[in-house]
């Protein structure tokens, strides 16, 4: 019944540039000129947690470590607090990888939820350490919007793979 | 023999195992960045890979800027050069005043043997973006090491300070706004001489710490840069008393102050090269000799 409702398909394997495109993406998002505006979703957060989810072989702490160095740098945060974080996004996400996908798309966007707000709360704490200023509630909205688009997200970003290589005109998709 | 795995299911160290390495690489550039600046280098190693996608991310804002210029109309245009050149007008006569008034000022100091005051060099630069830290506040501008920038210029608007330079990049630099938590800016109260620091405060406020609750000062009070750190040139319009609190309870008032300048109006400033004059050095006195006596002894 499970599977009716969600159906499995057999996917294309991803291509490495593709994973690279969108990655490279969400980095562009998060350094779009977004000023003082508080609670904006972590974009490259989420696509990261995608890809280690779906390809755990290929995505994972070493390359959260360097997106989040990368956007340290940008941001002119503390060097290695995005690194920090995206480090433990990326693990818990492996930790998660084999059971997350058995859900529903919304059953999914909750995990992440779950995913995202520890991150955070993580890096907040780490960074209050360091001597930071509390950056009121807001701060957590992003992941609420981030888990709110997951179940988008997931579909955009398998599309790719569920391109057929030979076109079958009878094909639904 | 030792079993080993066919290749095919090598999958490399555990993931724990690299979350550990990881991380604690994380928080060893933590520390060494928060707590001793030795990781310089690396950011500016990774902030040149970074350039290109900043860059990039700009675009889009450049784009929108460039539209709107399109299509402001003549009218605007005209209303706005209007307005200007009245604005120049009337600041004309203080200006002309002024250069009189700097004339005898310098005069009078050099007839007290004071230190003339120097106009400073400045170099014009533009906002980038606001950096996205929720926990501190910084912005970017377009002009680096390059351009002659260095760590702790002041920054001005045309109204007042906004900051200092904190990190200078090749081509682009931190400025650290004064309602930053971490910093702070003497200053002086315009109507009577009373010198105070203010800290950064929440909301884009300035705190004056350390005031003394009978303290002269009263709800809005301009406060001027005094120019005793050596690094903002004396003078500088920085804010206004908004609210005063003063509680007999507690020795200090509790003073809020209102910025005068604010990043969120124009992207032009003026980064004014920090042109710290050290008191000259003492000539040298004949060394004269102690008389010998007993030690004293080191404090433990």
């Amino acid at each position: 019944m499970e599977l009716q409702a969600h159906p499995q398909r057999i996917l294309l394997p991803a291509k490495g540039s593709f994973i690279a495109l969108t990655l490279a993406l969400g980095l562009l998002f998060n350094l779009l000129p977004w000023g003082g505006i508080a609670g904006v979703p972590d974009l490259t957060a989420t696509v990261l947690a995608f890809w280690c989810i779906h390809q755990p072989r290929r995505v994972g702490i070493g390359i959260a470590w360097t997106l989040g160095l990368l956007l340290d740098v940008g941001n002119g945060s503390l060097l290695g607090q995005h690194a920090f974080g995206y480090s433990i996004l990326a693990f818990l996400a492996f930790a998660v990888h084999r059971r997350i996908l058995w859900f529903p798309p919304w059953q999914q966007a909750l995990h992440l939820l779950l995913l995202l707000l520890s991150t955070q709360l993580l890096t907040l704490v780490i960074r209050i350490a360091a001597g930071g200023d509390f950056p009121g509630w807001a701060y957590f909205a992003g992941s609420f919007i981030c888990a709110a688009l997951w179940p988008t997200l997931s579909f955009l970003l398998l599309l790719p793979q569920r391109q057929a290589e030979t076109v079958d005109e009878n094909r639904v998709i | 023999m030792e079993y080993q795995p066919p290749p095919f299911f090598n999958r490399g160290p555990a993931p724990l195992v690299r979350l550990t390495f990881f991380v604690s690489l994380a928080i060893l550039l933590m520390v060494l960045d928060a707590r001793f600046r030795y990781a310089e280098n690396v950011r500016q190693v990774v902030a040149l890979a970074a350039y290109p996608m900043q860059r990039v991310a700009m675009a889009p804002v450049d784009l929108f800027h460039g539209v709107v210029n399109y299509f402001s109309t003549t009218t605007a245009l005209r209303e706005e050069n209007n307005a200007l050149r009245t604005r120049q007008l009337r600041a004309a006569q203080g200006l002309l005043q002024l250069q009189a008034l700097q004339q005898e000022n310098n005069q009078l100091r050099r007839v007290l043997e004071a230190q003339e005051r120097l106009p400073r060099k400045s170099v014009f630069a533009e906002i980038l973006y606001a950096a996205r830290d929720p926990f501190s506040r910084k912005v970017i501008i377009d002009k680096g090491s390059q351009n002659g920038i260095q760590p702790g210029q002041p920054v001005i608007d045309d109204v007042g300070v906004i900051g200092q330079v904190t990190r200078v990049y090749l081509l682009m630099s931190e400025v650290t706004l004064l309602s930053d938590k971490g910093q702070a800016i003497p200053l002086q109260v315009l109507r009577n001489g009373l010198r105070a620091i203010a800290y950064g405060a929440e909301g884009g406020m300035l705190d004056l710490r350390f005031m003394p609750a009978n303290a002269d000062i009263n709800n809005g009070d301009v406060l001027v840069t005094s120019g005793i750190d050596g690094t903002y040139p004396p003078g500088l319009p920085v804010a206004t008393v908004a609210r005063i609190e003063r509680d007999a309870a507690y020795a200090f008032a509790n003073i809020t102050l209102v910025p005068t300048a604010g990043t969120d109006r124009y992207r032009q400033v003026l980064v004014l090269s920090s042109e710290a004059k050290t008191p000259p050095a003492e000539p040298e006195q004949p060394v004269r000799k102690q008389p010998r006596t007993k030690r004293p002894r080191k404090a433990g």
